[in-house]
């Protein structure tokens, strides 16, 4: 492995902190740290909560970038805290703030809860009311690869509390719903499309994303979350959400 | 009474796979709710990889009795065999029943579901001739299958994901973010759950007819795990520390590739597409281990090879670490595919992405051109509260009820994992239980009535916590976590010893006993993690204890447990599973259950259907 993986490196950490069984108001706290280059940021947040100050709060669990509890803002752009690395870091100040846009909680811990509530409103599971086969409902390969991208979401949040028109308008579904409304708007074996085309035909809805394209500069799974809004915008102005004619592609659904 | 008086016919505690299967079925039923100390789409079921197996038979022929012969030998004949068949019987209809409720599985060409390789899922070879010369491709008696049904490498975020969409659509109840606290026995019945509210610091009763336990894993025990921070056995623990018994519990499965130091995980699916092991000469050293099935022999002889590699002087530079190596021209130099035939790069990324970004992001390396360096990570628990295949909790080795508790998934030991799990079965355990758990709970949901709680069920809970809150801090929690990780490594680990699990069970006892004077820095109420994680390792630190305890009785080598001194399989004395009880402070106890065995008849005489064999790959 390379030398600077291992390389000592001096950081001065600022965390934005909030108690609200202590503090009037929110502040920024210094921790001094000397960390290696292949850690990531949550183990040097972590570092400080075991051996410093047990008090920092944070949410964290599987620590490799596939839960989706540390989505943080740091140095001023959402990521997961797991999957950002020292060596990679520009400065020698490492900035931490929790995400923008929902009612913190405790430091680095927000309320999650309007945002689950935004993503439950666009109907996030399979309907299909068709008596069920013995076996699988058949869907070829390109049918599924139709929606995979948007099959991998995390619900990390880092899209949709990176949106300016979400921190603007709280009632806007934001990114991640809409990502999880067209993961079974174009899954063939989805019968529900039209009514969530409805659901997001509202000023709430997609038209209030302004193709800003922060959601997908945040995204840490690299899905392109805009273009996935932009498709289910041309859905609705189509009504088409079938896969795009290739030569060689079988339907196998109707 | 306590404030926070919640009253539901059943009670599910956590939401991974396994507990929301659980709850899919007894909230169609009974009224439910789901206590999870995280919300539900951060549990670690999503971080499987490469699969869940069943036969299908949707690329080549297979029979659930295929996988059923696999799972009892991969478990080195420790397996019940009994709950072995219902585990690969009824995975083929669980596997249709997540399709049906939207799983996005890979598709084969005709739209059937795709299914790729894992270590030790074989059939048999239909070209096997007894008499070929060793080597060949004919001397093989079985060969390896396509079982593992898969969603590129990420089948486990696709399981995890489904089940939470299927729970939203059926309305089920969820009290995210409780952490459970207690378990209210009364007259060695279970009537609920004490959980604490981590928003606000307060206590909560859960009074339920049925609880059942799904808080999953324990790999925090040891230094390099594959496991996330909250798997610390929550579950396990408490019922051992309420008289409860845990089964199987020196059974403990180091997954060979782990990414060097860090322990995630990479999957096995990398092997199975035709990836390979090498070690600091290059030698692709499997073949001398396990000659018939080479990288796809099951993960307790893969990893005792790696350390055995880096003993013998060959680990990479010397270290303690080999590579995996998945380039296209490596899979095409040694005909590993699963079809046989040529792949290129692209191939590789699109069956291994998540393996593919994590070796970037985590190693700076590009495994389509480098190989990865790993080294084997502490990943799953065989053992657990043992139960019977309707997740009911055993009350002792004679197979005593514990009326209203029930546990599935990696929290539970039914056993179909024995001494060894083979890959994808820990998905396929979550989801065939976890059914099974629910519907029995609802069941006796529908049948009891709710029995009376003592007065103040959350005494226990409360004083461990003002304990906590009112002693000094004295010295940081993690420095007791940081030395039970590290005597886990080294003396209970993939090679064990009686010396060495000796010295790790005086270490166990004298962490334990500073744990006892621990206090946290942070005295708050709203989200104090620093109080959930100094009890999360009171936990681990029990489950560590009942882990050597076992360790050291089983005097032989079994699967995931390899005694140095005793390193063979002593069948005479140990086909039996193990059962460890905590009596009074310091002190444990161990009795043995017989294994599970299916007779049949053949030629007029009575014979076991799974024969004991020597287990090679």
């Amino acid at each position: 492995m390379a030398a600077t993986d291992t390389q000592k490196r001096k950081l001065t950490v600022k965390v934005h902190r909030y108690d609200p069984e202590r503090d009037q108001a929110p502040h920024w706290e210094t921790y001094q740290v000397e960390a290696e280059g292949h850690d990531r940021v949550l183990d040097v947040i972590q570092n400080i909560k075991w051996y410093q100050d047990e008090s920092l709060t944070l949410r964290r669990s599987c620590a490799h970038g596939v839960c989706g509890s540390d989505a943080m803002r740091i140095n001023g752009v959402n990521a997961l805290a797991c999957k950002i690395l020292i060596k990679n870091l520009r400065s020698d100040t490492l900035t931490v703030e929790p995400i923008l846009g929902l009612p913190v909680i405790k430091d680095l811990v927000v309320d999650m809860k309007p945002f689950f509530d935004h993503y439950k409103s666009v109907m996030p599971y399979l309907v299909n009311d068709e008596p069920a086969p013995t076996t699988e409902r058949l869907q070829s390969p390109e049918e599924r690869a139709r929606f995979d991208d948007t099959t991998k979401c995390i619900l990390c949040a880092c899209c949709t509390t990176s949106c300016p028109p979400f921190w603007g308008d709280r009632k806007y579904v934001g990114p991640a719903a809409i990502v999880n409304a067209h993961r079974f708007i174009f899954d063939s074996r989805d019968r529900a499309a039209a009514e969530r085309l409805e659901i997001l035909n509202d000023a709430e809805g997609v038209w209030r994303c302004r193709t800003v394209f922060n959601c997908t500069n945040a995204c840490p799974r690299d899905i392109p979350v805009t273009q996935a809004i932009q498709e289910v915008k041309r859905a609705m102005l189509t009504g088409d959400v079938g896969v795009e004619e290739e030569e060689g592609a079988v339907a196998l659904t109707a | 009474m306590i404030h926070n008086y919640h009253r539901f016919d059943c009670i599910v505690v956590g939401a991974g796979g396994a507990g929301m299967m659980a709850a899919l079925e007894t909230s169609r039923r009974v009224g439910t709710a789901v206590v999870s100390k995280l919300y539900p789409t951060r549990s670690h079921t999503g971080a499987a990889q490469g699969g869940i197996a069943a036969a299908l038979a949707n690329l080549e022929d297979d029979t659930w009795e295929n996988h059923a012969y696999d799972t009892i030998k991969g478990g080195d004949f420790l397996v019940d065999q009994g709950p072995a068949e219902v585990l690969c019987r009824e995975a083929v209809e669980c596997i249709i029943e997540l399709e049906h409720m939207g799983l996005p599985f890979d598709r084969t060409a005709a739209g059937r579901i795709s299914q790729r390789r894992f270590g030790g899922h074989t059939k048999p070879n239909p070209d096997y001739d007894p008499n070929a010369a060793p080597g060949t491709p004919n001397a093989r008696p079985r060969v390896p299958v396509m079982r593992s049904c898969h969603s590129a490498d990420r089948t486990g975020h696709m399981i995890l994901q489904t089940l939470y969409q299927q729970c939203i659509k059926q309305g089920v109840t969820f009290f995210d973010e409780f952490q459970m606290m207690d378990l209210i026995m009364v007259e060695g019945e279970c009537r609920g759950i004490v959980a604490i509210e981590i928003a606000t610091g307060q206590l909560h009763v859960f009074h339920a007819k049925s609880v059942v336990l799904a808080t999953g894993g324990f790999g925090r025990i040891w230094k390099v795990s594959s496991n996330a921070y909250a798997l610390t056995g929550d579950g396990p623990a408490i019922g051992y520390r309420r008289g409860l018994p845990l089964e199987d519990m020196e059974f403990y499965q180091f997954h060979p590739t782990g990414i060097y130091r860090l322990g995630i995980l990479l999957s096995e699916a990398c092997r199975g597409d035709g990836g390979v092991m090498f070690n600091d000469k290059g030698e692709r050293f499997m073949e001398v281990y396990a000659p018939n099935l080479k990288d796809l022999a099951s993960r307790d002889v893969c990893s005792r090879s790696i350390y055995q590699e880096v003993r013998a002087g060959r680990g990479v530079g010397g270290k303690d670490y080999v590579y995996l190596d998945i380039r296209a021209e490596t899979i095409n130099k040694y005909g590993t595919s699963p079809t046989g035939e040529k792949v290129d790069s692209h191939w590789v990324e699109k069956r291994l992405p998540d393996i593919i970004e994590f070796a970037r992001t985590y190693l700076g390396i590009d495994p389509i051109k480098e190989p990865m360096p790993i080294q084997p990570t502490a990943h799953y628990a065989m053992g657990g509260m043992p139960t019977d295949i309707d997740g009911r909790v055993l009350a002792n080795e004679s197979g005593a009820i514990v009326n209203g508790l029930y546990a599935a998934g990696e929290t539970a030991c039914v056993s179909v994992h024995g001494a060894n799990r083979l890959g994808t079965n820990s998905l396929v355990d979550l989801i065939v239980f976890g059914r099974r758990s629910g519907r029995h709970a609802a069941r006796h949901a529908m049948e009891a009535s709710f029995q009376p709680v003592p007065p103040k069920p959350e005494t226990a809970a409360k004083a461990e916590i003002e304990g906590l809150l009112s002693r000094p801090r004295k010295e940081p929690w993690a420095k007791i976590r940081d030395e039970m990780q590290r005597v886990m490594m080294d003396d209970c680990g993939v090679y064990r010893s009686a010396e060495g699990l000796e010295r790790a069970r005086q270490t166990i006892a004298d962490l334990r006993a500073r744990f006892r004077d621990l206090g946290v820095q942070d005295k708050g109420t709203v989200f104090n993690t620093g109080l959930l994680e100094v009890i999360e390792l009171g936990n681990l630190l029990d489950l560590a204890e009942a882990t050597v305890a076992s360790a050291q009785a089983r005097t032989e080598s079994r699967g995931g447990h390899a005694r140095e001194d005793f390193p063979n399989r002593d069948d005479a004395n140990f086909t039996k599973h193990s059962f460890v009880y905590r009596q009074g402070e310091g002190s444990t106890r161990i009795a043995y259950k017989d294994v599970d065995t299916i007779y049949i008849e053949k030629d007029g005489q009575r014979v076991p259907k799974y024969p004991l064999e020597v287990r090679k790959y």
